[in-house]
């Protein structure tokens, strides 16, 4: 297991990289790529059984599909840096012939990805055919899925949820984010969505909740306990509290930073919060 | 002419479910999905036969693409069952996003495609699928003529590695195809040479083509019929050499004109080989209820119709 130390030197890179990769195209998604950081380093570095290098059927390995896809600068981060494709590639995020298209796609091959999204809601459903797939090769590995807390207003989600509890698809931890926001304003101001525990339960999942979302050591800990309770004929879910924007002060606790990217004076701010650790790309 | 005889009206679905079957016991890889509807897509041998490669995913389409696409990780084959309509326009943007993007191996095959599916009427009749699916990049659109072809088709498209949408229907229609066929994506069939007009039909439209040929030539017509099971990629080829030879063609299809397969064939000769042709379609109309009969009465979608095509064609060289 690496250091908590080290954990957290990544959380701090990836960090500078989301923020760097956004601000050099002025376009993309850092709220809630900064939300979910820990999150990633977590399932990458600690949680996921991992094959060294990369093929689309992942046999024998964990598999791990974002189903809200607009926080592709955080995946492509965590990505790169686990070794799936070079760091440097990373300056090429959302320019003309990159693999790191705006939305993650397995169009131009990138590896660590096997499923286009961004049009949200889909990514639960690939995820219990990917689950279900592993149940028919025999492959004990789990599946891993992260879901935005306002992505769960398109209705497939539903269809999945009843699905994964109803055919009892146990070797799927599928985790919510939680951080209260949508493009709009809160998710209690465009869509109240309710008790989502509650929800989930009625569903027949077995809800586990994680408060400090953006603490490593807390994920760690619950995302083990998630594991846990896979194998025993229910779904997992994890509702995973995080605070949009994480680590950077002007950008959390709303969702201006949804889709928007830091200028010049705001990057040296923000990157001055996150002294570099690893190196930058 | 060249001579076919039915070997009995049989329903094209029913060539899928045996398709179904045979790759049941032949691929091991293959999985069958099904959105509540096992008795309409007639794969209950299948499921019979290979109980854990079934998933009976509910009345929830839009999940069922979603979990096909997830089962092609690990390497199975999934072939998808519902009408078209819930195929196709219900579910495009999984299709779009989760299948056609992502370069997924999945089979979307769709029953009581057209207006043949008769008394359940327009909501379930749908004349827009080829348009939808032959739009979305790297789809193959193949949409079978009878039980022994469609058999023939299902079992081929599992050798094949992408998406494929694969459209049959509801009613029984002429079974006049040799009943082991082998099926090759994208290959145009030559039913009968002839030298005044190319006929190019799809689906159960091809019989009523081969009937409006001898009708033709009873008139002194020598109508030349290409079957073209496969509208995406379309054979352009052989289309090509049967205008230059006939100078004119009629397409029939049960689809709306606008984004069928006759679109598909004028675009091409457009650019190619400008030809005059008439199309045998619905006219950008909604069906209805009615017999299977009635309603390709109705909508023009009979030998009668193409007979007219014809003619009218003709006069246009």
């Amino acid at each position: 297991m690496p250091k908590m130390e080290d954990l957290q030197d990544i959380v701090v890179q990836t960090r500078r990289d989301i923020l760097r990769m956004v601000h050099k195209v002025n376009s993309g998604h850092p709220g809630g790529s900064l939300g979910c950081t820990e999150f990633f380093v977590a399932l990458y570095h600690e949680l996921m059984e991992l094959k060294e290098g990369f093929d689309m059927d992942g046999m024998d390995e964990d598999l791990f599909f974002l189903s809200n896809g607009h926080i592709s600068p955080v995946y492509y981060s965590v990505l790169a840096r686990r070794g799936y494709f070079p760091v440097d590639e990373l300056n090429t995020f959302r320019l003309i012939d990159s693999r790191l298209q705006g939305h993650p796609t397995t169009h131009e091959g990138l590896p660590g990805v096997r499923i286009a999204s961004g049009s949200l809601g889909q990514g639960m459903s690939v995820a219990i055919g990917a689950a279900q797939a592993k149940k028919l090769n025999g492959d004990s590995k789990l599946i891993y899925s992260l879901h935005g807390d306002g992505e769960l207003q398109e209705g497939q989600n539903w269809e999945a949820i009843m699905y994964a509890s109803g055919k009892k698809v146990d070797n799927l931890i599928s985790t919510i984010d939680l951080n209260g926001q949508q493009i709009d304003g809160s998710t209690d101001d465009v869509l109240p969505m309710g008790d989502i525990k509650a929800k989930f339960e009625a569903f027949g999942w077995d809800v586990l909740e994680i408060k400090e979302g953006n603490n490593l050591e807390a994920i760690i800990k619950g995302m083990q306990e998630a594991k846990s309770r896979t194998g025993k004929g229910k779904p997992v879910c994890v509702l995973l509290h995080t605070i949009m924007g994480n680590g950077v002060d002007f950008m959390m606790y709303t969702h201006a930073w949804h889709g928007k990217a830091p200028s010049d004076e705001q990057l040296e701010n923000a990157l001055g919060q996150n002294a570099e650790t690893l190196g930058d790309y | 002419m060249t001579k076919y005889v039915d070997q009995g009206k049989n329903d094209t679905r029913s060539g899928y479910g045996a398709g179904m079957t045979e790759l049941g016991r032949t691929n091991p890889n293959v999985v069958a999905l099904c959105a509540d509807l096992i008795g309409s897509l007639k794969i209950q041998q299948f499921i019979d036969e290979n109980p854990e490669r079934f998933f009976q995913i509910g009345i929830a389409e839009a999940n069922m693409m979603g979990i096909a696409a997830g089962l092609t990780i690990g390497g199975k084959i999934p072939f998808t069952g519902t009408f078209a309509n819930f195929s196709t326009g219900r579910v495009y943007d999984q299709i779009r996003q989760s299948i056609a993007y992502s370069g997924k191996n999945v089979k979307i095959c769709a029953s009581h495609a057209g207006i043949t599916l008769g008394e359940d009427g327009a909501t379930h009749q749908i004349l827009e699928d080829i348009g939808l699916m032959k739009m979305l990049p790297g789809m193959v659109v193949i949409n079978p003529c009878d039980y022994n072809q469609t058999k023939a088709a299902t079992i081929a498209i599992a050798d094949y590695e992408g998406p494929v949408y694969l459209r049959f229907g509801r009613p029984k229609v002429a079974n006049f195809t040799p009943v082991d066929q082998k099926f090759e994506i994208g290959k145009a069939l030559m039913l009968n040479e002839g030298t005044d007009v190319t006929i190019v039909a799809t689906g159960h439209l091809v019989w009523e083509a081969l009937t409006a040929c001898e009708n033709l030539e009873a008139q002194g017509i020598s109508a030349e019929v290409i079957n073209i099971h496969t509208i995406k990629p379309l054979d352009s080829e052989a289309v090509l050499k049967s205008v230059k030879k006939t100078g004119c063609i009629v397409t029939a299809e049960e689809h709306n004109y606008l984004g069928g397969l006759g679109e598909s064939i004028a675009g091409m000769l457009a650019t190619q080989h400008p030809t005059p042709q008439e199309f045998v379609a619905t006219q950008d109309t909604f069906g209805e209820s009615g017999t299977p009969a009635q309603l390709m009465e109705k909508y023009g979608l009979n030998n009668k119709a193409i007979e007219k095509a014809v003619l009218k064609v003709m006069t246009r060289k």
